[in-house]
This record gives structure tokens, sequence and C-alpha cells, in this order.
């Protein structure tokens, strides 16, 4: 398991076991949408904002 | 020796869905590739890099993304779930109630008009509460229930003014007073998989808007209607959503194509992910 910082309000994230390249996590503290971008060594950043063709 | 298959799966945001979706291709030994939208391009003088998949699986969260991908993809001769034009139908309402109005299928009363004088012309037929929806969006965004002259004036002025051009193509819809629920059906191929009632006391029921799910038992009613409208879309991996109408009974609501079932997998505890992957695995071998 690794620890990331939310680039939004520098709170430490613990990346939950099986936890993929391209998946939202939302950070505990302020509650931004976060993107894993990379696994070795974990990245990630602020995610994308919805857009207005998104859906299933 | 036979040779073996390989799939991709194109891909936005890797949601609960799409780890379900990865790791039953996984448990079944599938060789396969990711594809985020994101980071891929289509050179159209040399196919061949998209030709080596037997199939590729649509699962973009971006419309527009996933769309011109299938349309791209179906040119190239590669198999697709769903194809292109399964996700031109249901991925805009006004086709999807044209395809359903084409095939007799029930559906709620639709008008559609292309400035806001006609459009209020139509909502004043229609008699209110009416309601306006995008013709192409998801998750219950922007749509409006409109009780009243002064409202309707309102929202098809800032439509006009502040939406996108595609916001002046004005899809009204009449408004059903639902039980505080609709249906949400999964269909794969010819057979329904699994069907939710999805409740809220809000008029929009979707669980991306905080709905919650229940199973609903699946009737010979609501399987024939949910089979006839995936069929008058193309069919495939689809998701059917029911209404119950006070007056005319189930109906139609719209259809989805890249379907969200995190409520309904582990509700129904049907392997909805493998399904998918199940199906695909045949398109490609019909290949």
């Amino acid at each position: 398991m690794s620890t990331v910082t939310c680039p939004e309000c520098e709170a430490q994230i613990e990346l939950a076991a099986g936890t993929e390249v391209g998946e939202i996590i939302v950070c505990s503290d302020c509650g931004v949408d976060l993107e894993v971008t990379a696994l070795d060594p974990t990245a990630i950043q602020i995610a994308p904002m919805e857009q207005e063709d998104w859906g299933e | 020796m036979q040779r073996r298959l390989k799939i991709g799966v194109l891909y936005s945001r890797v949601r609960v869905e799409e780890k379900w979706i990865f790791g039953a291709m996984e448990k079944r030994g599938i060789d396969y590739d990711r594809l985020d939208d994101r980071a891929i391009h289509f050179d159209l003088n040399n196919p061949a890099p998209w030709q080596q998949y037997d199939a590729v699986l649509e699962r973009s969260i971006s419309y527009n993304s996933g769309l011109y991908a299938l349309r791209l993809l179906n040119a190239f001769g590669v198999p697709t779930v769903n194809t292109a034009e399964v996700a031109e139908i249901c991925g805009d309402k006004l086709m999807t109630s044209a395809a359903l109005a084409r095939d007799g299928i029930p559906q709620p009363h639709n008008a559609t008009a292309f400035t806001p004088e006609a459009a209020l012309e139509a909502i004043e037929a229609f008699g209110y509460p009416v309601v306006l929806k995008p013709v192409v969006g998801s998750w219950g965004r922007l749509l409006a229930k409109v009780n009243d002259r002064d409202a309707a004036e309102a929202v098809l002025e800032h439509k006009a003014t502040l939406g996108s051009v595609q916001h002046s193509v004005f899809y009204i819809q009449e408004y059903i007073a639902k039980p505080g629920r609709d249906i949400r059906v999964v269909l794969i191929g010819e057979r329904v998989l699994t069907a939710m009632y999805r409740k809220s006391e809000h008029w929009i029921t979707n669980t991306a808007r905080g709905g919650e799910g229940e199973l609903c038992p699946i009737t010979p009613e609501i399987e024939d209607l949910s089979l006839r409208a995936a069929k008058s879309v193309g069919g495939g991996v689809l998701a059917v959503d029911l209404v119950e109408h006070p007056e005319r009974g189930l109906i139609v609501n719209e259809i989805n194509h890249t379907m969200e079932f995190h409520t309904m997998q582990p509700l129904s505890s049907i392997d909805i992910a493998g399904e998918i992957v199940e199906y695909t695995m045949s398109v490609a071998k019909e290949r």
C-alpha cells in the first residue's frame, strides 16, 4: 500500500490494495476527485472535470 | 492450432465496472489491451494497429469519443460491442425515440422543435408540466421540469443563449407521474439478465442522482418490451429504462449503450461483467 499527497489540500491519502491506473479516488480531507496516473512510483492528479457528453 | 483472439477495451476512467471487466478478462486468460481513449489516436491511412483486435469493447465515459472511435473501428472492419450504429441511436434521445416510434414501441409522448418559439408552441400544446431534456446527456443532468409558461420561456431562452448548438434541438417530453421509481433492465444479446427498480423521492430516479436500487421481478411483459426495445436500437449490451405510466402501463424511457452496473451486479448476484466479456468474445469469434 502506498501513500500519496493530495495536490489540492496536501492531505496524505493511502491507496487501497488493488488500486489501478485510471481509477478515481476521493480525497478524504477535501473531497476532490483524484485520478491515479501511475503506480510505480505512485502518482495522482486532479481528475478531469465532468463533461457534458459524459455518461452511460 | 487455433489463433488466440485479441480484445481491446476502450475506456476513459477505471470505474468499478471497468475493474470488474478487466478482472473477468484476466480470470478467463483473455489476451486484451486497455485502451485509454485520452491517449489513443487513429491514423486513417494505417488501420493495421486496430485491425489486430478481433473485437473492441467500448466503455468510454465520453459519448463523443466513444461514438467516433466506434465509427472508425467499424470502418476498419473491427467488430465492436456495441456497434457504432447502436451508440449513435442510444446516445441521442431523439434518435432513440425515432427508432422506438418506427417500431411502434410504447414510449413517452415526445415532441421536437428547433427554435424557442416553436418549442413554446409545442409545450403549450402538451399542457404543463412538461420535461425538457438535452438530446445528448446522461446521469439526469440538465433535465428541466417545466411547470408553467413563465418557466418554459426562461428555460428555452437559457438553452438557446447559453447552450451549445445541440441545446437548440428542443426535446420535449410529457411529465409522467410515475410511482417514485423506474425500472432498469439489463440485456445482453437476446437475453434479459436482470432488472431493478430505481427508487427516489425526486422525479429524477437515476441512481447517479441518489436513486436507490431494489431487485425487480422480470415479468413476461418486462421481458417482451425490453427485448423489443433492444432489437429496435440494434441490440447488444444494453440497459433499457422502463417507466410505469399511470394510464398506459409500461413504456420505454431510454436505452443506455455503455451502462453502469455497480448497483445492479451486487444486487442481482449476477456476474454482469463476466457476461459482457463472454458476449464480447462471441462477437470476436463471429469475425
